[in-house]
Parts: structure tokens; sequence; C-alpha cells
């Protein structure tokens, strides 16, 4: 007997949250996510939490922000079409630095598309849903162990940076069990609280670091808030200097944090000559093939990654200029992932593996991609 | 054992396939097994046929889906005729004993159960998804009994647990007799 538990990804989620002490849940359930809200229901009362059903996404997301704001670590989860609805105020939060993780369990599109059956098209919605040159982190588990830990990694990102995280998975992710230690060595991280007077406080005076110390309101400093270009006191302003600062300073808060936000793993990389590049579900399918081919003696390497956005194309243009190995990139779009790894390694040979039939991509499909390309 | 599992267990939406593949994936994971669990949802799931699929090895596992399904239960003739392409050529297939196997191909191993003959004499037809885990357990031998009985006691509702463990027990038997016919 192990200490594992058969758990389903949805439900890692939920317990991802509660250990990174997460306590405010408003959500509109919707499939395949509708698990997460099931059990929030049931659990976060246990543990003094609050959970809203809420009559819509956009109300989801405004509730959890207004959460946020008053101090709590709150999520709500969702899938495409709520997703969809939720862009305008997840502006909101990245331009006002509430910290927030939405959880979006993919399901094909557009529109309504396909509730019950996977798709990763949501990609460069996750990055660029919003208008605005606007911070976010995205990250991707490909397995219910990695939910779990990702979900404490989103919340511990968020409260760190101050930003937005998005946890995107696949419905196969969501609703696939597995046995799961849901035991975790990450510490949890908790925003940081000012340092100065009520009297004193500016909340957007970020000194020599990039990153604000907003205090929860009601704990008596009092402040503005505004999703207009605004400057250290919180007031909108139309100071063209500051307006540039602030734009620079909301995006510099990641970029200049790359190497801690970004995450992926690595399988026998020294010597590919091809390397399969994934995340979510058809990880699960490269893996699979990437072993068998090593079994038989073919150079074959894997990268998954598990935070997308900001995009590693530092990691990808380091790994093609050591091994010169063409890539195979299958994903559930008609190649958004791929388009993206084409900017990090223009002169690399890539091979598209695309499904959008809802079902995963096998691993036939990939050893005769493999096939192609050795 | 170094046998790698792809087990489905298939039938109407309501016999319970699917929380019966959730038992056994939760036994084999005690038994030290490493397991996946999947399922058919939606649509796909309400009324007709509606499938859970488990993989079971002591190796790591990766692709989550069943690619030759070694090991199949089919309760319905509709869940058979649906899935038996999904069995590999030297697959086993469990059903009962009044439905119509006959065109599987004959490397196929096909074990016939008086699977709702017997949950008709309990009385009770919504545990013949357990007795088909008793069943399924003795001709297979993937878990030890007491890991199966330990994984339905922690599933089905506390009122329901003695005639759970009864239904087990005659599929037990019922997978004796097939095992020695």
């Amino acid at each position: 007997m192990g200490n594992k538990r058969l758990v389903q990804g949805n439900e890692a989620c939920v317990e991802g949250a509660l250990k990174a002490g997460a306590r405010f849940f408003a959500g509109y359930p919707i499939t395949p996510s509708t698990e997460i809200a099931e059990l929030m229901a049931e659990k976060l009362p246990l543990v003094g939490g609050v959970f809203m059903q809420m009559e819509d996404e956009i109300a989801s997301i405004a509730t959890i922000i207004g959460a946020s704001i008053a101090g709590a670590k709150a999520l709500t989860a969702t899938s495409g079409p709520g997703f969809s609805l939720m862009q305008e105020n997840l502006g909101f939060a990245a331009m006002t630095e509430v910290p927030l993780v939405v959880v979006n369990v993919t399901r094909g599109g557009p529109s309504t598309g396909t509730p019950t059956k996977a798709s990763q098209g949501d990609f460069m919605q996750a990055r660029w849903g919003c208008h605005g040159d606007h911070p976010v982190i995205v990250l991707a588990p490909s397995s219910v162990q990695e939910v779990y830990d990702l979900t404490i990694t989103a919340f511990n990102m968020a409260e760190k940076y101050m930003v937005p995280v998005v946890l995107l998975y696949d419905e196969v992710v969501g609703h696939l069990r597995e046995g799961v230690k849901l035991a975790s060595s990450q510490a949890v991280i908790d925003r940081e609280m000012p340092t100065v007077s009520p009297s004193e406080y500016l909340p957007y005076a970020t000194g020599d670091g990039l990153i604000p110390k907003l205090a929860p309101f009601g704990s008596g400093y009092r402040y503005h808030m505004s999703g207009l270009s605004h400057d250290e006191t919180g007031f909108p302003t139309s100071n063209p200097a500051t307006i540039e600062k602030l734009l620079i300073r909301l995006n510099d808060k990641i970029e200049k944090n790359r190497k801690d936000i970004i995450k992926y793993k690595a399988y026998d990389l020294d010597d590919a000559q091809v390397i399969f590049l994934a995340y979510g579900s058809p990880v699960r399918s490269a893996l699979q093939v990437q072993k068998e081919a090593r079994a038989r003696g073919e150079k074959v390497g894997l990268i998954q990654l598990k935070t997308l956005w900001p995009f590693p194309h530092e990691l990808l243009a380091d790994v093609f200029a050591a091994t010169k190995a063409d890539f195979i990139i299958p994903e559930l779009s008609l190649g958004q992932l791929a388009d993206e790894v084409s900017k990090s390694v223009p002169q690399a040979k890539i091979t598209r593996v695309n499904r959008n039939d809802g079902a995963l991509i096998t691993p036939a499909q990939l050893e005769q991609a493999l096939k192609g390309v050795l | 054992m170094n046998k790698n599992w792809e087990l489905i267990i298939s039938g109407s939406g309501g016999q319970g396939a699917i929380l019966a593949g959730i038992i056994f994936a939760e036994a084999a994971l005690a038994n030290g097994y490493n397991v996946i669990q999947t399922q058919s949802y939606g649509p796909e799931a309400r009324g007709g046929a509606s499938r859970s699929e488990v993989m079971i090895s002591h190796e790591e596992l990766a692709y989550p889906k069943v690619q030759a399904c070694n090991l199949m239960v089919a309760m319905t003739q509709e869940s058979l005729d649906k899935y038996a392409d999904m069995l590999a050529d030297d697959g086993v297939l469990l059903t009962d004993q009044d439905i119509d196997a006959s065109a599987l191909k004959k490397s196929i191993r096909v074990y016939k159960a008086p699977i709702f003959a017997t949950v008709e004499k309990l009385q009770k037809p919504m545990v013949a998804n357990i007795l088909v885990l008793g069943i399924l357990n003795t001709i297979s031998g993937i878990v030890k009994p007491e890991n199966l009985s330990a994984a339905i006691q922690a599933r089905v509702p506390a009122a329901t647990i003695s005639i759970n463990l009864k239904a087990l027990e005659e599929g037990i038997q019922i997978g004796k007799k097939l095992v020695n016919a």
C-alpha cells in the first residue's frame, strides 16, 4: 500500500488550490471544468472559505477580483466560452495588479464548440485574449500530479508577481484519474504587505523593485484602483512618461523574471536528432513514443512545456543551437504552438501533428510522424 | 507479473460500468500498480453504451487511453458490438451468458457468466457491476481479493456494503467455476 490516492485532474486542482491557501471561489459551472466548482462548494466551507455560484463568467471573475483585493486568495474555473467572457476583467486584474488564478479546462471551440472533448485551441487566447500589452503567466499541466503541483505554483506566482495566472489544461487531463500523492514540498507564498504607515502609503510605488505591495481593502490603507493608466497613487494620469513607465514595469515584472517563471521538463536532449515538443495531453502520447524510440536506439528527445507564457524562446533556441534537431509538434489545434516555436527556432525543421476531432493524438500517429523525419 | 493490462468495462448507462472502473483502478493502485482511469463523457455516455477504461501496469504509464484492449467486460450486447473492435487478438472477454459473442475472432478467449441471472437471484440488479468485478478479478488475478474488497467498501454507499460484498463473493465463486471449467 502506497500513500497514493486515485484522483481526478479537476479534483487535484481543488486540492492544490486549498493547499496554496485559496479561500474564495466564484464561478459558473461549465463542462469540462464543472467538478472544480462542485468540489469547491463542498470543501471551501469546511476551511472557512467562501463559494459563490455566479450568474455568469463576467460576474465570476469580477467577484474573485474583489475577493483578492480584500486579501483572499481567489480562483475561478471555466472553459473556452466562459474564458472569452472573462477577458475584459482579466485585463483589469493585470492592469491593477490583482493576483488571481483562472483555471481554463479546454474543450473544442470556437463558440460553444465540443463541450466534452479535448482541444488546445485556447493557447493564443490565454496570452492575447485581452487587449493591450498586458502581463500574464500561463501554466500547463499534463498529468494529475502536475495539476496539483502547478495549481500551487499558480497561486505562488500570482502572489509573488501580483498578476493573474491562467492554469490551462485540456479535458483529458481534467478528467483522467491517476494515483497521486497529495502532498507538496513547495512553500506557500503570500503577497507582501506594505511596510509604511497608511499616511505614507503609495500603492503602486515599487521602489527599486517591480512589484507593488497592495494592502487588502479594509485593512486601514485607503487607496484608489483603476483600469486607467495610473500613477503611484493609483489615480488616473495622462502624463506620457508615467503612462509608459507603468506599461514597461507591468511587463518587466514578468520578463525580467523569466528564469523563475519558465518551467519545463526535458527528456534525452543531449544527442537528440529529433525532439518532440508538447504541452498538456499530447505530452502523454509523445512520452510513450519517445521512450519506445530510445529503446530502439533512435536519438529522440522530448521537451514538455509547463510554462506556456512567457514563452520559452531562449530555451528552444539554446536546445536547437546545441542539437540542430528537427522538431515534431503534436497539438490539439491547427498549429498555434508550432507557430510560436517557429519564432524561437526559425531555421529548425518542424513537423506538425494536428488533431481537431476531440480525440487524443495517438502514439501511432506520432510513430508515423517520427518515421517521416528519421 | 509483468503484464500490462488494458481494461475496458462497458455496459449501458446506469449499470455502473464507470464506477466499476474506478473501484478496480483503486484496488490496483492499492496493489502497487500504476493506474490510469478514463471514461466516456457527455452525450456519448447518456443512454446507449458507456465505458470506463483502466490502464494497469508495474511500469510507468504515459499514454492514458486503451490502445489494444486485452481484458474487456461487456454487460450488454450493444456495448459488445460497439467496442469489440478494440479487443486485441489475444484479448479476454467477460460477458453475460445471454450475449452473442460469436462474431469475435476465435483467438479471443470468451468467458460467459450468469451475471444477470445471479443478481436477479440476489434481488439487487444494481450490484451487477460489483459481481462483475469479482468474476473479472478471479479470472485475471490482477489484484489481491482483499484490495478489491476494501476498494468496494470505500466507494459504495455505507448502507449497501453488505449486499455489495455478497455480490463480490458470488462473483468470485462464478469466476472460480469459469477458471476450472
